[in-house]
Parts: C-alpha cells; sequence; structure tokens
C-alpha cells in the first residue's frame, strides 16, 4: 500500500493545537515523516488514529499503516519511506512478542540504523511492563517504551516533539 | 425450526431475547458456558465465539496451541473434531435454544464446514464488515471468500436446517460512526447473502450516542429491509454498545438497561449484551449470566409497564408495523443503499466498487481499501453527524463542513463521550474512585474480535 488508508491532514483549530503547527519557517521546507503501525497480530485501530492525529498535531507528515501489518510489510515500508520516526503501538497484549520480533527486523537494515524507533501501548496482558520486560524491548533496539502507565501519552509526546536534527524554529 | 423462526417464537413471551459473547478453547468449559446461558432466568440465545487465530485463518497455530497447551481465546470449531462440538451441544442446543457461532473472519468457509458438519446452521458477519474495521484482507478477496462461506452454510439445507446470517454491519469500527452508514452496510450485506441464497437472516445495529438518534436508526433498519427485502425472513438484532464501556458498575448496568429500552421501543428481537468486566477484561460464564437476567428483567418490566392496548395492538400487529419512518437516519440510509445498487448488478462487485470510489467510506477506518474522506463527530446534542461526507452520495449540507476540525483531544474526548457520560454518577458520589482514575492513554475497541 501507498499510504492510501492514511488520514488527510486535519487542521487544528490553532487553540488546540499542541504543537508547534504552522511556525515552519524556511529552514523546515521539508515536512518530515513518520510511520505510525500496528503490529502484526493486532487489530486494533483507534490507538493508531488517535496517534496519527498526535504526531500530525506535532508537525509532522505521517503515514499510517494500520493494523495487522505483517513484519515485511512495515520493513519494506521503513526501507521506502527512510522515516524520521518509527511508531509501534499495540494493545491486544501481544505487542512485547511482535516488538522484540520486528525491532530486530527493522535494526538489521542499515539505514534505519540510527531512525528512532519506540513501542507503545498494551504490550503484556498484565498492565504496566516490569523493568526487566522494558529493558529487554529496549536492548532490542528500541529508543523508548511508552508501556501502559498514566503519563504515557505525554512523554511520547515529550519524546516526538523533540526528534533530533529538527530545525530550531519548529521546537516548542 | 430456522433460527429467525426460534428468535421470535422466544421472544413473543419475554419481550426480547438476549445473548452472550462467549468462548473457551476446553470443550468441557465451552459446555458448561453454554448450560449456563440456557439456564439463565431470561429467554436466551447461546454463542460459541471463535478464537482468533481460527478467525485469521491460521489453522496451524491452533494446532500449535492445542498441543503445547497455550490457551487460546474462543471455541477453534474448525479445528477440533466434529464430534466433539457435537458433544458440546448435545442435549443443549435445540429449537428452544438455538445457538450461534460468532467469529469475526474475512475467510469464513472452514468455519462455516465446520459448524455444519457439526449440526448448526446460524452465524454471522459479512464481507464488509469483517473485513474493513480489522485487518488488511482486501475487500475483493473477502467478497469472494464471503460468496464461498454462503455456499458451505447452505449445506446445512441437506441436514434439512435452515441456514441463518446475520450482518455484523451495524458496528464496523463500534463508535463515532453516523447510524446512516451502519443501516446501509447492514442493509446491503443481509442483501448480499440474500442473493446468495440466505433466506433466514437478521440485520444489526449497534448502540451510540443519543437515544432518539439510535430508535430513528432501528426503524430505519426495518423500513429498508421491509422495502429491499420482503420475502426474506430477516429479524433486528441490537448490539450493546460496543465503543470504549464504562468502567463503574453502575455506569455498566445503565448503559445496558438503555440498550435494552431501544430493543424493546423499537421491537427489535434480539439483543447482544455487555457485562461489567467489559471495560477490563473477556468476561466470565457468571458475569455473562448476570448481564444476561439483569437485561432480561429489564426487558419484561418494560414491556409490563407499557400500556395495555398499546401493547396489544403492538403484538397483534407484529412489531414491523409500528409508524416510525426512521427519519433523517431513514434518509441518508436509503440515498447510500440506492447509490451502491446502482454501481452494479452484482452486489459483491457492486460493494467493491463503491468502496473504490468513496460511495461507502467508514470514518477513521485504516482500511487500505477504504478512502479515508469521511470524519464524524458528536454534536451538542449527542447525535453523531458527519463532519465531512468525503465523496458519499449524499446531499450538500449533510456535513457541518470546514468549521469543524477533529483534533486528537477532540477524537479522544468523543471516543469517551458515552463511557464518561454513564460513569459520572458513580464517580461523583465516590471522589476516591475518580482521583484513581488513570488517564485514559491510547484507546482501545473492546468490540474487536480478540
Amino acid at each position: 500500500m501507498t499510504g492510501s488508508g492514511s488520514l488527510p491532514t486535519p487542521h487544528p483549530d490553532p487553540a488546540d493545537a499542541v504543537g508547534p503547527v504552522g511556525t515552519a519557517g524556511p529552514a523546515e521546507a521539508v515536512r518530515r515523516t513518520v510511520i505510525v503501525s500496528g503490529v502484526a497480530s493486532d487489530s486494533h485501530t483507534w490507538n493508531l488514529i488517535y496517534l496519527q492525529m498526535l504526531v500530525e498535531e506535532l508537525g509532522y507528515d505521517v503515514v499510517n499503516l494500520g493494523a495487522c501489518v505483517p513484519d515485511d510489510l512495515l520493513v519494506r515500508e521503513c526501507q521506502a519511506r527512510r522515516p524520521d520516526l518509527v511508531v509501534l503501538s499495540s494493545v491486544n497484549g501481544h505487542g512485547y512478542q511482535d516488538g522484540l520480533r520486528v525491532v530486530e527486523k527493522l535494526r538489521a537494515i542499515p539505514a534505519l540504523g540510527e531512525t528512532p524507533i519506540v513501542i507503545g501501548g498494551k504490550l503484556g496482558v498484565r498492565g504496566a511492563e516490569s523493568q526487566e520486560r522494558v529493558g529487554r524491548l529496549l536492548a532490542a533496539g528500541f529508543d523508548a517504551v511508552f508501556d501502559d502507565r498514566a503519563d504515557a501519552v505525554v512523554a511520547f509526546r515529550g519524546f516526538a516533539a523533540v526528534l533530533p536534527g529538527r530545525a530550531v524554529g519548529g521546537l516548542l | 425450526m430456522g433460527f429467525s423462526d426460534a428468535v421470535r417464537r422466544l421472544g413473543s413471551g419475554a419481550g426480547l431475547v438476549v445473548q452472550p459473547r462467549m468462548g473457551f478453547e476446553d470443550p468441557a468449559r465451552m459446555r458448561a458456558g453454554l448450560a449456563a446461558t440456557r439456564a439463565a432466568a431470561a429467554a436466551t440465545v447461546g454463542t460459541l465465539t471463535v478464537d482468533s487465530f481460527t478467525r485469521l485463518g491460521d489453522l496451524e497455530s491452533v494446532r500449535n496451541a492445542l498441543a503445547e497447551g497455550t490457551e487460546l481465546n474462543g471455541y477453534p470449531i474448525a479445528s477440533h473434531p466434529a464430534e466433539t462440538t457435537r458433544a458440546i451441544l448435545d442435549g443443549l442446543a435445540s429449537d428452544d435454544f438455538p445457538v450461534q457461532v460468532r467469529h469475526g473472519s474475512a475467510q469464513p468457509q472452514p468455519i462455516f464446514q465446520a459448524l455444519v458438519a457439526a449440526g448448526l446452521h446460524a452465524s454471522e458477519g459479512g464481507p464488509v464488515s469483517y473485513c474493513l474495521p480489522y485487518g488488511r484482507t482486501p475487500l475483493d478477496e473477502s467478497v469472494r471468500n464471503w460468496r464461498a462461506g454462503c455456499h458451505e452454510l447452505l449445506r446445512a439445507q441437506d441436514l434439512g436446517a435452515e441456514p441463518h446470517l446475520e450482518s455484523f454491519g451495524g458496528c464496523l469500527l463500534g463508535q463515532l460512526c453516523p447510524p446512516s452508514l451502519l443501516v446501509a452496510v447492514s442493509v446491503l450485506e443481509a442483501m448480499f447473502f440474500h442473493g446468495e441464497g440466505i433466506r433466514s437472516l437478521s440485520v444489526s445495529y449497534a448502540q451510540q450516542t443519543n437515544m432518539a438518534q439510535d430508535r430513528e436508526a432501528v426503524h430505519a433498519l426495518r423500513r429498508l429491509c421491509a422495502e429491499l427485502l420482503p420475502d426474506a425472513d430477516c429479524h433486528i438484532v441490537v448490539y450493546t454498545y460496543m465503543g470504549l464501556y464504562p468502567r463503574t458498575p453502575g455506569g455498566a448496568r445503565r448503559l445496558l438497561a438503555r440498550a435494552v429500552e431501544l430493543a424493546v421501543d423499537t421491537g427489535a428481537e434480539r439483543l447482544i449484551v455487555k457485562t461489567e468486566a467489559e471495560a477490563y477484561r473477556i468476561p466470565t460464564v457468571e458475569e455473562n449470566v448476570a448481564a444476561l437476567e439483569f437485561a432480561g428483567a429489564v426487558a419484561r418490566s418494560l414491556t409490563d409497564r407499557r400500556d395495555g392496548a398499546a401493547l396489544a395492538t403492538h403484538l397483534e400487529a407484529g412489531p414491523g408495523t409500528r409508524a416510525t419512518d426512521g427519519g433523517e437516519v431513514y434518509a441518508e440510509a436509503a440515498q447510500l443503499v440506492h447509490a451502491v445498487l446502482d454501481c452494479d448488478a452484482d452486489l459483491g462487485r457492486a460493494l467493491s466498487a463503491a468502496f473504490k470510489r468513496g460511495l461507502l467510506d467508514v470514518p477513521y477506518c485504516l482500511h487500505p481499501d477504504n478512502a479515508g474522506r469521511t470524519r464524524s463527530f458528536i454534536d451538542t446534542d449527542g447525535r453523531l453527524r458527519w463532519a465531512d461526507t468525503g465523496d458519499l452520495p449524499l446531499p450538500p449540507g449533510t456535513a457541518a463542513g470546514g468549521r469543524r476540525s477533529v483534533t486528537s483531544a477532540a477524537l479522544m474526548s468523543a471516543l469517551s463521550y458515552v463511557r464518561d457520560a454513564y460513569d459520572r454518577p458513580d464517580l461523583a458520589s465516590e471522589p476516591a474512585l475518580r482521583l484513581a482514575e488513570p488517564d485514559p492513554g491510547p484507546p482501545t475497541l473492546e468490540g474487536a474480535p480478540r
């Protein structure tokens, strides 16, 4: 697919905007791309739609791959699009296993060696993850893990708002 | 006796037939769940919900899980031998207690084959409603699979049974879909089944955000079925709210009671219930039985309370003849349905073409075959309306238009609208619970197949 399932960019009311929408100057002429994706075993999509809107409001273009994304499709899309950030979200309780498996495949691609890759949602069936499981996800190649905690959304927004290399004029 | 006949007969005394969602891998547990459903103090229909590997057609993973003893999240009907399923149903399934198989699959052939082999004949889903919301199966492929699936189900006729299919079109993404599109898809899928030879049908509608609009929607559904499926044996099933469910026991019960009221008021024949555990996990058998009995009791009290004269007229004339025209929901749904029927004489091809052209377009649906140009919002009166109709064949002015913007914060509050409204009375009286409420985090969809 070529992003046909992606949502049109909403035009948020400036008062509601949570990010520097509309502050792009000449230094930021090229908008940066974020891939938002579900994992292979997960059919949920409201989480992906919410994240797409949130990331778009931070001033990025989003390619939303949708639900039940097979590992090889995610790898192909990341290879082709060279995103500035990859966001994986899962809420069916199998995200930990799916995430461990697919991040190794992503990190095996030289072009994605330095690309920020994060995962969040309900990653297991027992609420917030143990430090050990978070540690294993980080060791496997994720730059951050936003598991099922009260401040996860705020923490993720903070992370996504200040991606390395972003034009200074676009920062909060 | 067909499933629709059985539902009508069961409901004629009780006012409403109620049904759970329930599926266990272990045959003994599955049988115990069905037995408890049958024994519940309400007019009940039994459910056998299939696991998610079977739903995806991944029967190898089912074999591995059964071999390793890893627990599945439903009954693997296509992997257990037919005798095992027959033994589960033996002495339970009958005209007095029909059992329906619920699954969520865009490739239903193995499931239908298995249920017919086990002596069953009723299931549900649809080429659109079990394709677009949940996965990546191309719509064309789902249409082909469902055509083949209907033919599998028709084999039940050889065994003397009347095959039944319920369209799941009244749910789609569970929330934030304007009712006219839910009604249109449900009717179109029922017409698709009918065209493939299925004569016993049900059409669905999932409770949304505004009672008056929900009533219009159920009446619109009945009116469209009468117009477009005059010779089918068709009944209506209401789904208790399929979006983010209230977290308080009081909120969960109030929302279920409201769904019962919707079904009874509009003459719907069947209701799928939700439990107090819905916001947290897959409910237990006991929680399901409690929800069935609560819903049955509410239905009886509403039926009893009705004006005797009106009730007599209602029973005499049948629920379909009540004078309600479906209002705005009917007008929109009829335009959508007829635009699709005009696409192609073959309804399967017409459905595919309609989605390609954006004549049907589910708001917020990420499936590659959905145009994704529509948007919806909850208006100040609680009605679900179009913020953007994309290429839907609806008159100009239907959408609120550019004044409306949907932000992530607005989406979150719309997704939580029903949960918050029904939880509020209990949270207000228990401040400790309110303080303990975590930030909702990214939304999930409890109505999604497992």
